[in-house]
This record gives C-alpha cells, sequence and structure tokens, in this order.
C-alpha cells in the first residue's frame, strides 16, 4: 500500500476527530459566523486551484484551475469579511 | 535564499503552520470575545497557504491567475460587505455552492492534465472530489433559490422518489468505478466519462435538497456547509495535500455537528428531514383536527403596554416572523426601555429559529443586544414559572405547546421553548395562518396568552412611544 496514502489516511482521521471537538465548544450563540467561517476555510481549495491554475500544463487544465481559483477566492474572501463583520456586531454591555 | 522559500520542505512547513491558525481560530469561536479574534487568525493561515502556494516554482504563469484572484476578490469582498443580516442564509447557501465547484474543478483539471499520472487512490479521490463538489454546488444553488424565494420554496416531493435517488447513485458509482479501473467497457473517453459524472453530481445535488423546505432550510444548509468541507478533503487526497485535508475535515466536521444538532432541536432523524417532507405531510393532517378548544383573546397595544410596564421579567422569543418583519431593531429599544423600569429582559432562542444555524442571534446581535441576554432553551425553559411576560415575535412551532402535550402532533417530543408557562404571553403575528409546520397551535388558545395581531415591527415600535411618552 502506498505509504503516503496511509499518511495522508492518518491525518483524516485525526482531523476529523479533532474537528469534533473543537466545534461541540462553540455556543449556539456564534452558529452562523462558525457556518461562515467554516465555509471561508473550505476555501483551502484555493492551494490546489492555483497550482492547477498557475503550472504549465494543457490549456484545458489551465482554465478549469483559473475557474476554481476565481469561485475558491469569492469563498475566502467573502467567507473571512462576513464572518468579521458578523462577530464584530457581538457585545456585551 | 531564494531557493530555500520555494523548496518543498518550507512550503510543507508553511502548510501545518497554516493548519495550526486554523485550528486556534476555530478554538477562539468558543466564545463571543475572542470569536472575532479567532476568525483573522484563521484568515491569517489562509493567507500563508496562498502567498507560499504562489511563491512556489511549480508556478510559471501568474497572467490568468492573477486575473481570477482579483475578480475572485472584488466579488467576496462587496458580497460580504452589502448582504443585509437577515439574508445572509442565502449569501452562506451561494459561499458553499462556490466552495464545492471550486473543489469539483480541481478535481476535473487533476484528471485531464495529461502530464499528472494518477494512481488508483488519485483517481478515487477525483471521482469524489468531483461528485460531493458538483452536489454541493448543485444543491447549494437550489437552496439559494429557495431560500430567496426566486423558486417555491415549498418541499418537492413526487412518487418513487427514493428510487429515482437510488438510480443516481448506482449510476455515478459504476461510473465512477470506470474512472479508476479504465476498462473502456463503457465505450467512452476520459473527457466524457468526467462530464457524465459531473452531471450526475449536478443531478443528484438538486435530488436531495429538492424535497427539502421552508423550516427544514437549517438542515440542508448545514449538511451542504459540511459537503463543502469534504470535498476540499477529498481534493487533498487528488493532489495530495495535508493542508487541505485537514482544513475540510475541519469544516466537514463542523457541518456535521450542526446537521446534528438541527435535528435534535428537530426531534427528527436526518433521514426524516432528507426524504420525509415535513411540511407538505402534516399540512394536510393538520386540517383535519379541529378538537382544540378555547378561543383566541386579542390584546391591543395600550393594554399590553400597561402589562408590560409592571413586568418584572420579561422574555423575548423570536423566529423567522421577525427576520421578515426586521422588527430586531425596535424589539431592543422596547428591551432597553423595559431595563430602564427595572425589568429583567433576556431574549429565548431555539436553536432551529430562523432559516439556519443560529439566524436569530445574529439580528439581535447587530441590533445591539447585548450576547449575554441570548439565551438557550435549557437554560429559559427550568426559571420560566418565574417570568412575567413572554413576547413571542413571529414565532410558532418552536413554542407550540402540543410538542409536550399532543401525542398525536407530527412535532410531538421536539424541546420547544416553553413559553405557555409564563404567567402572560403576548402572540405577535399577523394574522390566524399556521406556521411552517402547517399544524395548529394551541398556545394560542391558552388562557394566559394574548394575540397581538399586526405587523411586528409596528406593534412593538407603538409599544416603544407609549413607553416614551
Amino acid at each position: 500500500m502506498d505509504s503516503l496514502f496511509i499518511m495522508l489516511l492518518f491525518v483524516l482521521i485525526l482531523a476529523i476527530f479533532l474537528g469534533f471537538e473543537l466545534i461541540n465548544k462553540v455556543p449556539s450563540t456564534l452558529h452562523t459566523p462558525l457556518m461562515s467561517g467554516a465555509n471561508a476555510i473550505s476555501g483551502i481549495t484555493i492551494v490546489g486551484a492555483i497550482l492547477s491554475s498557475g503550472s504549465d500544463s494543457v490549456l484545458l487544465t489551465t482554465i478549469l484551475g483559473t475557474g476554481a481559483v476565481f469561485f475558491a477566492t469569492i469563498n475566502v474572501v467573502g467567507g473571512y469579511l462576513v464572518t468579521n463583520r458578523m462577530l464584530g456586531m457581538f457585545k456585551k454591555k | 535564499m531564494n531557493m530555500f522559500f520555494q523548496s518543498e520542505l518550507f512550503v510543507n512547513l508553511s502548510y501545518i503552520l497554516a493548519s495550526i491558525l486554523f485550528i486556534f481560530g476555530l478554538k477562539m469561536l468558543s466564545s463571543p470575545e475572542t470569536a472575532q479574534r479567532g476568525n483573522l487568525i484563521s484568515a491569517l493561515g489562509m493567507l500563508l497557504a496562498i502567498i507560499v502556494t504562489l511563491m512556489g516554482n511549480n508556478i510559471i504563469s501568474y497572467q490568468w491567475l492573477s486575473i481570477a484572484l482579483i475578480a475572485g476578490a472584488i466579488v467576496g469582498a462587496s458580497a460580504a460587505s452589502f448582504v443585509k443580516m437577515t439574508t445572509m442564509p442565502e449569501l452562506v447557501a451561494l459561499f458553499n455552492g462556490f466552495g464545492g465547484i471550486a473543489s469539483l474543478l480541481v478535481g476535473s483539471a487533476e484528471y485531464l492534465n495529461v502530464t499528472s499520472a494518477l494512481n488508483a487512490i488519485a483517481l478515487t479521490a477525483v471521482f469524489l472530489t468531483v461528485l460531493i463538489g458538483g452536489v454541493t454546488f448543485s444543491g447549494s444553488l437550489l437552496a439559494f433559490g429557495k431560500l430567496s424565494e426566486i423558486i417555491n420554496g415549498k418541499p418537492f416531493l413526487y412518487f418513487g422518489q427514493r428510487i429515482v435517488l437510488i438510480i443516481f447513485i448506482v449510476l455515478s458509482f459504476v461510473l465512477g468505478a470506470e474512472i479508476i479501473v479504465d476498462s473502456g467497457l463503457l465505450g467512452i473517453s476520459r473527457f466524457y466519462l468526467l462530464v457524465s459524472i459531473i452531471f450526475i453530481a449536478l443531478i443528484l445535488g438538486v435530488l436531495l435538497t429538492a424535497p427539502i423546505g421552508g423550516a427544514d432550510m437549517p438542515v440542508i444548509i448545514a449538511l451542504l456547509n459540511s459537503y463543502s468541507g469534504v470535498a476540499a478533503a477529498a481534493a487533498g487526497f487528488v493532489i495530495n495535500n495535508n493542508v487541505l485535508i485537514v482544513a475540510g475535515s475541519l469544516v466537514g466536521a463542523s457541518g456535521l455537528i450542526l446537521t446534528n444538532i438541527m435535528c435534535k432541536a428537530m426531534n427528527r432523524s436526518l433521514m426524516n428531514v432528507l426524504f420525509g417532507g415535513f411540511g407538505a405531510v402534516s399540512s394536510s393532517q393538520g386540517k383535519e383536527s379541529g378538537e382544540i378548544q378555547g378561543e383566541v383573546k386579542p390584546i391591543n397595544t395600550s393594554d399590553a403596554y400597561l402589562i408590560l410596564e409592571a413586568a418584572n421579567s420579561v422574555l423575548f422569543v423570536p423566529g423567522y416572523g421577525m427576520a421578515v418583519s426586521q422588527a430586531q431593531h425596535s424589539v431592543r429599544e422596547l428591551g432597553e426601555l423595559l431595563e430602564e423600569n427595572g425589568c429583567e429582559v433576556n431574549y429565548g432562542i431555539h436553536p432551529v429559529a430562523g432559516r439556519m444555524p443560529g439566524h436569530m442571534n445574529v439580528l439581535l446581535a447587530e441590533a445591539n443586544v447585548s450576547y449575554d441576554q441570548l439565551v438557550e432553551p435549557d437554560d429559559v425553559n427550568p426559571i420560566m414559572d418565574t417570568v412575567d411576560v413572554c413576547v413571542v415575535i413571529g414565532a410558532n412551532d418552536v413554542v407550540n405547546p402540543d410538542a409536550r402535550e399532543n401525542e398525536g402532533s407530527p412535532i410531538y417530543g421536539m424541546p420547544v421553548i416553553e413559553v405557555d408557562r409564563a404567567k402572560t404571553v403576548f402572540i405577535l403575528k399577523r394574522s390566524m395562518a399556521s406556521g411552517f409546520a402547517g399544524i395548529d397551535n394551541p398556545l394560542f388558545l391558552k388562557e394566559n396568552s394574548r394575540m397581538l395581531f399586526g405587523d411586528a415591527k409596528e406593534s412593538i415600535s407603538t409599544l416603544v412611544s407609549e413607553f416614551k411618552s
């Protein structure tokens, strides 16, 4: 079996457990910002998109990669900004 | 030195640092005090991951890349700046969809790139990325359409729904197997094989989202949120990248937990939400049961003012109706006046109130309500007997006493805010129409209930001016 795959699988399993531990501690008051913030994090696919778009390969890969960069950037920039805007509203008197 | 910053080692160490920053960012979301800083830390992690990727020596051409980055940033920033807090569910749905299509495109780009030789594991990952990414994309767009009422928000049910779904799932796996083994038995090229899978994934997303509507929307939004993370994690297996896997799993876990919380708050299983078509089925049942006895007792704002003025403790219970009539600012104003009057004011928020998890909290926070006044049903129900007045604003099913008292009710067993146990309940409603679940609410007929008919915002504003005069 591919040892790289096993390593990646290992990371996957640990990250899922970590995710459950972390998210369970988020109060329900913050569930909307949690969703938009998590959404911004899922924009991490931008890393893969940049590699597809910028590397020297066939035209189709470049086109698809560029489209992916566009959508992932909306996700990342929009997601973090709107989360920041929302969290700024949560104040205690 | 330049060589070091472009080296595989440096890039990977930076990805580890980015993952740590994501984890810390999410950890700091556990309290409203640290949450905003947490979000910045998470954003810093993302910035780091993007910059080291851009600097890497496999990036040859920046021409298209920079155009896409700038265009995406402009679209994202304007959407984030101009969105109204009431339409946040629509925006999150749309962003989920963009995450899904981005992962789908990454998977497709790698698959069609002849220079990258993919092994069976990577090909399996390509299939999963494209499938989940496609489902997320079309499902999210449909959810967006339903939420923004571009299309009918009601559950769409048809005969043989599950069979159709199963056929498409089987079909997608057959094509997926062909992607992996490349037997050539299907007689179609790599390109058309991929296009077919994308097509089926898009149909599957529609099939999964169409039967869900109305008050069930928080569940599907949370689920699609989870899918967008899973798609990113799958893309990580395509390009053998750890940071995609870590970040994707965190998001996947987050969406799944929220989905679970939403289902529990409605006392239903995920299967029931996905395939039950709750709203459609129960509306027909609701009309048949005319057993509830009692009469509706309306109240005018002057009398309501007198009761509120004498109250020592008031609990506001908002629902989606508050968002519709944009009453949150008036509600906060009334809350402040009550506090000045020596009254204890809280806001009881049910997890499924609104159209996405935590929707009501954001609206009230925007209206400057202090977050320590936003309380959950579990905290408020035990002390309900001491509450003088409950003010229900555009909420219906989440305060329905049938959930505790009527075993025949479709919502029996659902945890609700037990407002009927307060000394007096004001219900702000436009008319006697039933809630999203389409079932009667005996709360309106209880001895201690008073109906304040009219637009919620107007009624509250009138109460505010009574207090000021």
